[in-house]
This record gives structure tokens, sequence and C-alpha cells, in this order.
């Protein structure tokens, strides 16, 4: 019965309903869209260093593990040199040259590259012909409209698309190494060194003899780099996540505790009909609560819902920028922080409902 | 040996603050209500009548006296043990019918069922009463789609659906026409004589009050 009135009393006030539960929903879906384009992007980049095919990574003394590269600080006749370590049987280096916002432009040698990965998988196209040509990955010219023969504006200059290659491996845009290494200014520099081993099983007794040999450089198995791509390993994101989290919980709670205590000043004759007609505290506070719960759970499902939708128009409208990824971990973490602000939110208009006089109540207009 | 009266009041009175006055609403009533009485309390508007009800049925506290209900006395009751007095020992009838707007005539009669703990089914001598009332065929209708006189019958029949040892019933045709304010009270009279339930009705209305075994006539928190 006190489900039933639960139900009456919430589809009595359509308008106020659907706002609370748009409200929760909202705050689910900032928290879930956070914590998935976090993990999708950083997973992307863990995905596409390992598609290199190598065990080993070197960056230059003074750089940090994931700090995007902007500089090209090492000579392309490190790699050579590398390459006569005991274990390594190839090196290849890269040049990392920032665009706008998360895209990079990476130059590197096809040939060298491909012996060490196994090369791209072409969509449509081919190789570089020429230094004016580049090559992108599927999302990335799915997301600017890019066909083979297309051309494209970056760091001033005119590209021709050569080829439209499967995602997945080290870069979204790549051109001939010498090609950037001149347009920028840095000839035979490097940004960063991928080694392959001929057993990886020794990636990192290689890595501690390379460190030993080389102080500075910042040399890291692939398996060790590619674990640091969590939330959780960088610290900046894990704290943004915790704040925008914390808004989100915030806000939710804001707008719950609002429609909660607009909700009992709009029921206190019926409050006090219950009163009068022996409805306990308790009976009045879980009337409430039951209404709060039930308000939260559909905000969950529905905030989930506009998780998906976001995910499926990052997908769909950028695929080539931020990658979202579906953290089903998160669900219960987010329902519970979503139901816990839902519930603290109606217990003060909950508790001034059961304290209130009953002949107050009635006397209400 | 006579029996004990159901009701019970003495020197009983009730002071309350109205901004930075203070009103002395009850002034040492004593009463007496037998078991199966109908007694009218008439008085005029602020005579201190609906105060008493309110006393009678624990919806507020006396500041000094007793008021004994079933030989309880109500002054000594805590929160708890007066939400158990309107569960289950007096029915009230409000001039505004005070029904749940959310829900439908029947699930307002029910609910009073669900909260006493006797489940949410009606009994067959409640149909029988329900058919009395004239409303079996209008309990599926929420009480924006009844009439005034239809609401203080579903009223009605809440206030007794647990068979309450009290019907307290404030100003129970203040909002009726003169036929459906006949028709009520001839339905509180019959449900005294037939079912033998107390009443207790409070009204300003000497041709309603005529309708109860006795009247008694308050006037500035007195019986007079």
């Amino acid at each position: 019965m006190i489900n039933k009135l639960t139900l009456a009393n919430l589809a009595h006030r359509p308008i106020r309903t659907l706002l609370s539960i748009v409200a929760i929903a909202v705050e689910v879906a900032m928290i879930l869209t956070l914590v998935g384009v976090s993990n999708g992007t950083l997973h992307e980049s863990a995905r596409r260093a390992r598609g290199t095919g190598a065990d080993v990574l070197v960056r230059p003394p003074g750089s940090s593990a994931l700090g995007t590269l902007s500089s090209s600080p090492m000579s392309d006749r490190l790699p050579i040199i590398l390459s006569h370590e005991p274990h390594v049987v190839m090196a290849t280096g890269t040049m990392v040259q920032p665009l706008e916002l998360f895209d990079v432009m990476t130059g590197l040698d096809f040939a060298q590259f491909a012996r060490m990965s196994g090369g791209f998988h072409f969509l449509a196209g081919g190789l570089p012909a020429q230094d004016t040509d580049l090559i992108v990955d599927a999302p990335y010219a799915r997301e600017k409209n890019l066909h083979v023969g297309s051309t494209i504006m970056l760091l001033a200059h005119s590209w021709r698309i050569s080829g439209i290659y499967e995602g997945g491996k080290l870069a979204r845009i790549a051109v001939r190494l010498n090609a950037l290494q001149n347009l920028t200014g840095n000839p035979n520099r490097l940004s960063q060194i991928y080694l392959k081993l001929d057993d990886p099983a020794q990636a990192q007794a290689v890595v501690d003899a390379l460190r030993a040999k080389y102080p500075g450089y910042q040399i890291y198995t692939l398996e060790y780099y590619t674990s640091l791509l969590s939330v959780s390993s960088v610290g900046l994101l894990r704290n943004f996540t915790y704040v925008v989290i914390g808004i989100a919980m915030i806000v939710g709670f804001i707008v719950v505790f609002m429609a909660m205590y607009t909700a009992v000043l709009e029921r206190t004759r019926e409050i006090g009909i219950l009163k009068a007609v022996g409805g306990s505290p308790g009976l009045i506070l879980s009337m409430l609560l039951r209404e709060t719960l039930l308000l939260a759970v559909l905000g969950i499902v529905l905030g989930i819902l506009l998780t998906c939708v976001a995910q499926w128009i990052l997908q769909h409208f950028v695929p080539g920028g931020l990658t979202q990824e579906t953290v089903y971990a998160w669900w219960p973490v987010t329902g519970a922080l979503a139901i816990l602000g839902a519930l603290i939110g109606a217990v003060i208009p909950g508790v001034k409902a059961v304290r209130q006089e009953a002949t107050e109540a009635l006397a209400y207009e | 040996m006579n029996e004990a009266p159901i009701i019970k009041v003495h020197q009983l009175t009730k002071t309350y603050r109205a901004g930075d006055m203070v009103v002395q609403a009850l002034r040492g009533v004593n009463l007496e209500v037998a078991r199966g009485e109908f007694l009218a309390v008439v008085g005029a508007s602020g005579s201190g009548k609906s105060t008493l009800f309110n006393v009678l049925g624990g919806l507020t506290v006396p500041t000094s006296g007793s008021v004994f209900i079933r030989e309880k006395n109500l002054s000594h009751m805590t929160d708890a043990e007066r939400t158990q007095l309107r569960k289950s020992t007096v029915g009230f009838v409000f001039q505004k019918y005070n029904l749940l707007p959310t829900l439908s005539a029947a699930d307002n009669i029910r609910i009073v069922k669900y909260i006493a703990g006797r489940g949410t089914e009606f009994d067959p001598p409640f149909l029988d009463v329900l058919r009395l009332l004239g409303i079996e065929d209008r309990l599926h209708h929420k009480p924006r789609a009844l009439s005034g006189g239809q609401q203080q019958r579903i009223a009605i029949a809440r206030a007794i659906v647990n068979a309450p040892a009290i019907l307290l019933a404030d100003e129970p045709t203040g909002n009726l026409d003169s036929q459906n304010s006949a028709a009520v009270l001839r339905l509180l009279k019959h449900l005294n004589e037939r079912l033998g339930q107390t009443i207790l009705m409070i009204t300003h209305d000497e041709e309603a009050a005529s309708y109860a075994h006795r009247s008694v006539h308050m006037r500035d928190g007195q019986l007079t």
C-alpha cells in the first residue's frame, strides 16, 4: 500500500518527478562520461603504443613518462647505436609534433616501422609517396571526413591524404620522418625511440642495462609504460575526476534536496492526514525515502542511457578525438553515490515532515 | 453498576501562542461521553470546539487537566501512544474531507486499514457499510472526481473502517449544501443507531446538533 502511495505521489506530479529524475541522470552521466573518456583515451593511447610491436621505449632526458613530447632533442644516430646493444634487434625513432587540442603528428621511418610492427593495415590508399603526403587512421578520417586524395591543412601546410589505415597503431596522423623534421626545423632529431628485442622476457633487464649506460634517458619497458596509462596513474586526471564527481554529487544533492523539500511543502496537508489517521513518523519517512529511492534508481538508469548516448555521439561525430569506454565497474559506484546523495537530500525535509504537528499540517492551505 | 464513560474530560485547558498573543482556547472543560452516545458540541467560531476536537483526537496535547479515552489518560501519553490512539481508537471526519488526492476513494479507505495493520481487504460487514453510505460504485474514483457529499461519505467510511471506539466529526456538514448535509447527518445517526458507534460531533449548526442524542454548548473555551 505504501508502495502504491509512493507511485501515486510521483505520478501525481509528473513534471517535478521528471525533473528530479533528469537531474539525477545528469549527475550520473557526468561521472560515467568523465570516467569513460578518461579511461578510453588513456587505454587507446596504450593500445596504439602496444601496436608498435616494440618492447622498450626510450625518451629524452628530462622528459616524463606520460607527458606529451613537444621537442625532439635526441639525435637520429641514437637508434643505430642502440641497435647494437645486447638483445636489441631493431631500433626506430619517431618525431612527435603536437597539433591542436589532443592531436599530434608523428614522423616515422615507414620501412623500419613496418619491420618492427608488421606495418599499417590500409583500408584505402597506401604509404606516403612524397614529403607532402600523410596517412591517417580510420577514426580520424571519419571525423574529418577525409578520403584518399583529399587535402588537409596542418602546421600551416597542405597535406595530401595518401592512405587511411586501421586504427590502433602508434599514431592517428603519420608522415615521413624527414619531412616532419625539416618542416619543424629539427633535422636529424627524434622525440622517442622504440626498441624491439630478440626476447621480450629480457625487456626489464635490457632497460636496467640501458639506464646504467645512458643515464638521464627515460627508458621503460612497453609493458610498464602502457600500465601507466590509467586514470589512477595520472595524478592530475585522477584529481580532476574526483573534483567533477564531487561537483556532480553537490549538484545532484541540491536538486534532490530542492525537489524533496518542495514535495514535502506541497504535501503538508497530506502528511497531516496520514498523521491524523495514525501514520507513524517511520511510515511517513519511509514513504518519502521510497520516493527518493525510486527517483534515484530511475535517474541512474536514465543516466546510464545518457552515458551510452554520449559514447555514441563521440564515436560517430568525433571518433578521432576523445575515446569513451563503458566502465562497468563504475556503474555500481556511481549508482551508490547518486542514491546516497539523493537520500541525504531527502532526510532533512523528511525529518521536518515527521516533526510537523498534525493540526498545523491539516490547517495548511 | 454503570459503565465507565468512554470519554471523560476534567478541568481541561489548552493555551497556545498566536504571534505575541497567548490564547486560552480551553478554560477548564469538564465533559463525559457514554459509550454509544451521539453527542454534539455546539459553538460559534472561536469558541474552542475545534481545539477540543484536536485534544480528544490526540492531535494536540492539552496544557493541563485530564482526558481519559477508554480510561487511558491522554495527557500522559507519548507521541507514539497518541499515534496508536489515532490508529485504533479514534476515527476522524473533517469539514474539508481531507482525502489524499493521489489515491482513489477505495485506497483512501484501504490505507487506514493498512496503517492499522489490518490488511487492505474490506470485510463483508464493511461492504454493507459502504452500501449504506451509498458509495460502493464510486470507490475507484479519485477525490477530485467526486462531489462534496460523496467525498464526505468516503471520509466517514475511512473513519470507521477500523471500527474505532469513537468517531470524532468536526463540522462534517460545513462544506455541504443542505441536501447533502441532511444525508450525511442521517448517515451518522444511522451508524450510531445501527452499529452503536460513539460519535462526538463539533458543529455551529443547531439543526445539525438536533440529530445527536445530546448537545452541549461551548463559549469562550468553556462548556455552558
